[in-house]
């Protein structure tokens, strides 16, 4: 976590230990770089304006070095624009401050997850719900379900993230593919259509409503 | 010198220097050509004369000649032929002339000189001719009156250059005066407004020339300059008082469960409650920014051709599972090529934006209509809901920043929605506009159409056409609708 705000890296740090992580902070820019360089991290929390050198010009001296570490960009620099230029930069995310913890470790996690994702299988198993994507087929415990396109995508991106919150926005922006906030519950009310076909004609649900952070699909209740 | 600095001088005096110079040139190459019309007319005609006598000459010699001159000379009606013959030993044999000029010795140029012709000086133009056995031959023609014809042309055209001169020199004045006063009414305007008074614009003279078109521009620009001010202003204003509602209300619950909270249950959720009042302001936060960026017209580098087809279609399958949850009936009719230049994100939310107070607004059972289509004047979508819609008095300020109608009170809301959506439209240059649907709110987003938009495919002809049948719809939205 490179942050140069002492009590948003202290509440950061905190929070990841509690989620099992182990974190280590820098406060400037050189100190991140250096960091980041000397040791392996599964992924990178970068502020935007950092004392000695600015987040992007980090990320563009560890690209260069050939360091793939998934970056996280942490800033209160919101505007489409900043958001756009740390992407191509070669972010791998971007929140803006202010933020909600549950949103930052959902998508600190999810790009620990996709780090580690080795290619593209063609099958996706959680528990015994079967997701086949080259016929784009769905099964559970043996019987088949029928999925409009999009209820297809939006299970296959909680498979694909399983046992890992995701927020709504995430869903938002990773199966929508909008970068704006709705005022209504949109999502809420898709994931709930998906848990009437996936998880109610069957025993156990798989798809759980994490509170104050957004859902998360796993085997164990 | 420092009068030529002055752009109007300039003008002035190029108008004025071009003009009499034209002018000029035109008063030179008439009287090039009158005088040398005149001076052909007569040398034409002493030659046709001189030629006559030789031939009469070589018919009868001597006395043939002197015949046909003293003939030629009874018949000269104008009075205005010149003769003279020598013979070799220079003594006159025939003709009017006294004497002979002495100036005239050679054969080939025409010789214009006074001569004395029966008493009177006059002027004449005169050929030498020689004719065989020694004899000398000159002959002409007495043009005083033409001389003082060119006199009078000569001074006619001078009196006119000088006219022009005075003209032009009053022209140039007067454009000079033009020129000052079209820029005064612009600098003055400027002067104005630096001092402060934003209000002031640039007078038309309502004759729609440059100048006007000019101020218009300039008018424009000060009225969108205006316009920025005020939304800086409007969202200072709303930073200092439509956000201190939700900050008083997360400052009390935080100072009251810090005095009273019992439990740590109770601590929680007080807690909890403030830092979603704290999530409240962030999102009106970021509309304001977000609104006060996207009027600034600084995202138009984003543009490119986006098909609104297919995105309301995708937007229509994203709010259609909410509307049925609520009750209500969303349908989409959209058809055909719906392709303008923009921002697609940015019409996505503004799309969105209105949906979401569709659904909001209209009651359980409702229908919410979401249609477009390709209008000469730009792609239309209509979004039109069956709820309480907005009292004429208020459709004006509808879309003001933190304006909330009556309706909306109960309804959860900070009353940017519209303010952003019209923000978006403009970008566009497209508009935004609200009308009383009775029941219910219909906002019409008019997006300009791609510009090299190409004509639309002709479609299959069929009963449908016809109008047997409803219109076919769209493949994409066929698939949303089943």
């Amino acid at each position: 976590m490179v942050e140069d705000d002492r009590e948003v890296a202290g509440f950061v740090l905190k929070g990841l230990q509690e989620a099992g992580h182990v974190a280590q902070h820098a406060a400037t820019g050189p100190d991140g770089l250096h960091l980041a360089q000397t040791e392996t991290f599964d992924a990178i929390i970068l502020d935007r304006m950092l004392p000695g050198m600015d987040g992007l010009r980090v990320l563009e001296a560890l690209r260069a070095a050939h360091d793939a570490t998934p970056v996280l960009f942490l800033s209160a620099m919101a505007q489409v624009d900043d958001r756009v230029r740390g992407l191509k930069a070669g972010g791998d995310d971007y929140l803006t401050k202010p933020f909600s913890f549950s949103e930052l470790l959902a998508r600190v996690e999810a790009l620990d997850r996709r780090a580690r994702a080795i290619g593209p299988g063609t099958r996706l198993v959680v528990a015994d719900l079967e997701m086949d994507l080259l016929s784009r087929t769905v099964r559970r415990a043996g019987q088949r379900i029928e999925l409009q396109p999009r209820e297809f995508r939006l299970l296959e991106y909680l498979m694909r993230h399983a046992g890992q919150v995701v927020t709504r926005t995430m869903l938002l922006e990773g199966v929508w593919d909008y970068h704006f906030d709705p005022q209504t519950n949109v999502i809420d009310v898709h994931v709930s259509r998906l848990r009437q076909k996936v998880d109610k004609p069957f025993a156990g649900a798989l798809i759980h409503t994490v509170r104050s952070a957004g859902y998360m699909l796993r085997a164990e209740p | 010198m420092r009068l030529l600095r002055s752009a109007g001088v300039r003008l002035a005096a190029s108008y004025a220097g071009l003009f009499s110079a034209s002018a000029l040139a035109l008063v030179l190459m008439l009287w090039w050509a009158t005088v040398g019309l005149l001076n052909g007319q007569v040398d034409a005609a002493i030659r046709a004369d001189a030629q006559g006598l030789a031939e009469r000459w070589q018919d009868g010699g001597a006395a043939a000649l002197l015949a046909t001159i003293e003939d030629r000379l009874a018949q000269n009606v104008d009075d205005d032929a010149v003769y003279l013959v020598l013979d070799p030993e220079g003594h006159r044999v025939a003709g009017n002339l006294l004497d002979w000029p002495s100036q005239v010795t050679r054969v080939g140029p025409v010789y214009e000189l006074e001569v004395m012709r029966r008493g009177v000086r006059s002027l004449a133009r005169v050929h030498r001719f020689d004719l065989p056995a020694g004899y000398a031959l000159l002959v002409g023609r007495d043009v005083a009156h033409r001389a003082a014809l060119r006199e009078l042309l000569t001074q006619t055209l001078g009196w006119a250059l000088l006219l022009i001169g005075v003209l032009s020199l009053m022209g140039a004045v007067l454009v000079q005066r033009m020129f000052h006063r079209m820029l005064s009414r612009i600098s003055v305007t400027a002067d104005a407004i630096s001092a402060g008074d934003l209000s002031r614009r640039v007078r038309l003279s309502g004759r729609s020339d440059e100048f006007d078109r000019l101020a218009e521009t300039i008018n424009d620009m000060l009225d969108r300059i205006s316009r920025l001010m005020d939304g800086v202003r409007q969202v200072s204003n709303a930073i200092a008082h439509d956000l201190r509602t939700p900050i008083t209300r997360a400052r009390a619950r935080l100072e009251d469960a810090g005095a009273h909270a019992g439990s740590l249950g109770e601590l929680q959720g007080a807690v909890g409650r403030a830092v979603a009042d704290l999530d409240g302001i962030t999102a009106v936060f970021q509309a304001l920014l977000r609104i006060a960026e996207i009027e600034a017209g600084a995202q138009r580098s984003a543009f490119t051709a986006v098909d609104t087809g297919p995105l309301l279609a995708d937007l229509a399958d994203l709010y259609r599972a909410v509307a049925e949850e609520a009750g209500q009936h969303l349908r989409l009719q959209a058809e055909g090529s719906l392709r303008v230049h923009g921002d697609r994100e940015l019409i996505q939310q503004a799309i969105a934006n209105l949906l979401d107070n569709a659904i909001k607004f209209s009651p359980a059972g409702g229908t919410i209509l979401l249609c477009a289509a390709m209008t000469p004047a730009g792609v239309r979508i209509l979004i039109r809901d069956e709820g309480p819609g907005v009292p004429a008095a208020d459709l004006p300020r509808a879309a003001d920043r933190f304006f909330r109608g009556e309706a909306a009170r109960q309804t959860a809301g900070f009353g940017l929605g519209l303010t952003l959506v019209r923000a978006v439209a403009q970008l566009h240059g497209g508009t935004l506009g609200l009308q009383d649907a009775v029941p219910g709110l219909c906002a019409e987003l008019l997006l300009p159409a791609m510009e090299a938009e190409l004509p639309p495919r002709p479609r299959p002809v069929s009963l449908d056409a016809a109008g047997l049948a409803p219109a076919p719809l769209g493949e994409h939205i066929r698939d949303v609708l089943r």
